[in-house]
């Protein structure tokens, strides 16, 4: 099939982070001569730094009535979304988005806190705990949050918001999830079996609910405001952050018909599952590269700052590329997003793309880039397992 | 068109293993007997108290022997049980497998029984996330962390069963057995991969679930007494579906494939239809629009009529609504022949298996077509003149079926429908 792959193309991003919202926005912050400093809140979550939702007025892509089926994950999804279609001119565009494809990287959704607090205090201090969850539960929860919870209401709600209604899918699996997302599309439009896609994922950070899950296997880091490879002499972990990250990715030919214009060209994506110590380690590494068909001028790091994987793939990348191949992780500056990390990585990469330029280092350990950046790499490297790669080029 | 490739020359997908866990047993052959005498797995719960609630009774595993009773754990012991099952039965064994695992995965997260241990481990912080949190910067859990990963079934499967590159874990709802099948089928179109293995595990029957699922007013309220009389599709009495579990894996091979390594043949997968709904986050648009664009699309991309599938595998949940826009869609697509092709729903003895389903009805067609054997509809007594289906009534049939359009539907907006076929030419 590969003699007649398509070219796929991003013709629009949608992009929230603790820095706001919008592309430009996101590259008039970021892509500066120097970094901004990051933004960790310590009040909703302590002792744990989270990169918090920036103040949003979510009426602006969702209407109210939808907005309360909702809880902010989807909320956050739907937005970026929305930004992502109005991003590619496709929002008002009826016929476009009933055909188009959509593909979301989600993970298990929020839980009503203050109920399961409530019920949690009462029933320590009951002598028939079962019976009073049953009980509490049936009268407590409400209908609506059951929709929260399922992985693939972000989809149904983006679907129900922006009528996306080609077809729709739903990725797990933390961040192996956005991997598997970008990588999908790519086959699928590379392939012909889809021609406009609307892809991403979102995260949101600010719950106790969201980042219990991590803290149990101490993957959280609780120190100071260091950045992921700043965090490396002392101890390691990652700081959660919300992100809300959507790409249009079309087919070229699809997009120069219509007239769009791309940010990039996303020519290839590898990934992989298995083992990192040792010699077997770095030949997946190798095989999930070489699959890129090209080597970068750039990289947009998806490290974690957990430190095992964060040196797994540092070292793979320095023994790799040249020296001076700027290396950006931009969990320092918007923290990690989990499902949403690869899509975030990739909207980053195909920012600095179309603006011809590269991010300035985002903490003192990361060089500056020297020379132009045509090709940039981004990294997946899940701070428990999986890991993806992606080329992008200029388009 | 070759040997080896279908009407539109892509690669003929055929199908060459089998797995299955129900609330009826443990493998195909004991769910397939089961099936066609028309038997219940739905029984009172007794896993946990119920006592209260509105909805006592599902059709949960019980006879698995999962390393901790929950729903990661009871779902990767289905799943782990039914893959094994598929691949052996395929013929795939100490070598690994040579494509990729496309898996439906549950909804897992902490679930109570994990609160209360988290909360009885330390006394720092006041009562609830505070101190669940503080319990695990004491004592780590590196188990319960991995249970409610959601890729961690996924991740399991693949290493224990050396499957090939990133397993993927998807969920569309209720439809996800269809879209694993579905991932499975496209990748092998694309000519990524000869082989797909395509699992679906749902073992989340808890109290809460339960409750969940009732607010929603999804799952039947009557017939407690008699779990086995209480899921009804398309009966004029049915109250809502009866929430189960259950896994199936299916192995999914180009014919090519399996015909160079001798493999036995049990069907194709002739076509796959696809269209989300925007209507409501629960309900179906009012027209069927969607659903109807599915069914037509599957048919079509299988490259036959209406007239060619001689039976419908019904998505077929109980509930009101489902069951009749289930017939006016296919009304809308099959006309008046669609009173004369039988179709069945399997929910009527196992449930609602919910991520599985999918996956477990295309075990169920394909064992049909192989058997000549369409297994019934249960507890239809009362039917409803608004559905006007032939639905196999509480007894099995002999019958030569060629092709089975099969369908799911799920929450979200999700609609896929499957074609598959008996006959590889």
């Amino acid at each position: 099939m590969s003699s007649s792959k398509k070219e796929v193309c991003i013709t629009g991003i949608g992009f929230v982070s603790c820095y706001g919202e919008g592309a430009e926005h996101h590259w008039n912050i970021l892509g500066g001569d120097k970094a901004p400093t990051p933004i960790i809140s310590s009040e909703t979550v302590p002792p744990y730094g989270v990169h918090p939702l920036p103040e949003m007025d979510w009426a602006l892509q969702i209407p109210r009535k939808d907005q309360r089926q909702m809880e902010n994950w989807q909320r956050l999804g739907t937005y970026a979304a929305g930004l992502a279609l109005d991003d590619a001119g496709l929002k008002e565009n009826a016929e476009m988005v009933s055909t188009m494809d959509l593909v979301v990287a989600a993970g298990g959704g929020e839980r009503d806190i203050e109920t399961d607090e409530a019920i949690l205090k009462d029933a320590i201090a009951s002598n028939d705990a079962e019976q009073l969850i049953l009980d509490r539960l049936r009268t407590d929860l409400r209908p609506t949050l059951f929709l929260a919870q399922l992985s693939n209401l972000l989809a149904g709600n983006i679907s129900i918001v922006h009528k996306v209604t080609g077809s729709s899918r739903t990725y797990m699996g933390e961040e192996t999830a956005g991997v598997t997302v970008i990588q999908n599309a790519v086959s699928r439009i590379a392939s012909g079996q889809s021609t406009h896609m609307l892809v991403g994922g979102s995260y949101n950070a600010d719950r106790p609910d969201a980042l219990l899950p991590h803290a149990l296997n101490h993957y959280l880091y609780d120190g100071g405001r260091e950045g992921v490879n700043g965090r490396q002499g002392k101890g390691g972990g990652m700081r959660m952050g919300s992100v809300g990250a959507f790409l249009v990715l079309e087919e070229a030919e699809h997009a120069k018909a219509r007239g769009a214009t791309a940010y990039a060209k996303l020519s290839s994506v590898s990934s992989d599952l298995g083992k990192r110590d040792g010699e077997k380690g770095t030949s997946r590494m190798d095989v999930m590269f070489d699959k890129l068909g090209a080597t970068p001028d750039a990289v947009m790091s998806g490290a974690t700052g957990v430190s095992e994987a964060t040196k797994f793939e540092m070292d793979y990348l320095n023994s790799k590329l040249d020296a001076d191949t700027p290396i950006r992780s931009f969990q320092t500056l918007i923290g990690q997003p989990l499902e949403a990390t690869f899509p975030a990585g990739v909207a980053l990469a195909a920012l600095a793309l179309k603006n011809n330029g590269f991010y300035a280092p985002f903490e003192p350990q990361e060089k500056p880039a020297k020379n132009d950046v045509s090709s940039i790499m981004v990294t997946s490297i899940g701070h428990h397992c999986g890991e993806g790669f992606a080329l992008l080029n200029k388009a | 068109m070759t040997k080896y490739t279908d009407h539109k020359g892509r690669p003929i997908i055929v199908v060459t293993g089998l797995g299955a866990v129900t609330s009826l047993g443990r493998g195909v052959d004991e769910n397939w007997k089961a099936l066609s005498a028309g038997k219940s797995g739905i029984h009172k719960v007794k896993r946990f108290s119920t006592e209260g609630l509105n909805t006592q009774i599902a059709g949960t595993v019980d006879f698995m022997e999962p390393e901790e009773i929950s729903a990661p754990g009871i779902s990767y012991a289905m799943a782990d049980a039914t893959t094994e099952e598929a691949l052996s039965d395929a013929g795939f064994g100490k070598d690994g497998f040579p494509g990729p695992l496309f898996f439906a995965a549950p909804p897992v997260e902490l679930e109570w029984q994990h609160r209360f241990d988290l909360i009885g481990r330390t006394s720092e912080g006041e009562i609830g996330y505070e101190r669940m949190l503080a319990s695990a910067r004491e004592h780590k859990q590196e188990k319960m962390h991995s249970l409610i990963q959601l890729g961690t079934i996924a991740f399991q499967l693949a290493e224990k069963y050396e499957t090939r590159g990133l397993p993927i874990s998807l969920s569309t709802a209720c439809a996800s057995g269809a879209t694993a099948l579905q991932q499975g089928i496209e990748a092998i179109r694309r000519g990524d991969t000869d082989a797909a293995l395509c699992v679906a595990s749902d073992g989340s029957v808890t109290a809460e679930g339960l409750i969940r699922f009732g607010l929603l007013s999804a799952l039947t309220t009557h017939n407690q007494d008699e779990p086995s009389k209480a899921s009804r599709p398309f009966s004029k009495d049915r109250s809502g579906f009866v929430m189960s579990e259950g896994s199936a894996a299916l192995v999914l091979e180009t014919l090519e494939h399996a015909t160079n390594r001798g493999a036995k043949i049990y069907g194709t997968i002739r076509g796959v239809g696809e269209k989300a709904d925007s209507f409501h986050r629960t309900r179906s648009s009012p027209d069927g629009a969607p659903v109807i664009t599915a069914i037509s699309e599957a048919i079509s991309d299988a490259g036959i009529t209406p007239d060619d599938i001689s039976y419908v595998n019904a998505h077929g949940t109980s509930t009101p609504e489902n069951d009749r826009m289930e017939y006016n869609s296919l009304h809308a697509v099959f006309g008046d022949k669609i009173h004369s092709t039988p179709i069945s729903s399997s929910k009527s003895m196992i449930g609602h298996t919910l991520t599985a389903a999918g996956a477990i009805e295309a075990v169920i067609s394909f064992k049909t077509m192989q058997e000549g054997t369409i297994t019934p509809t249960i507890n239809y007594e009362t039917p409803d003149p608004d559905i006007p289906l032939d639905v196999v009534p509480n007894e099995k049939r002999d019958a030569d079926v060629a092709n089975i359009l099969s369908n799911s539907f799920g929450f979200g907006g999700q609609n896929a429908c499957l074609v598959f076929g008996r006959d590889v030419a």
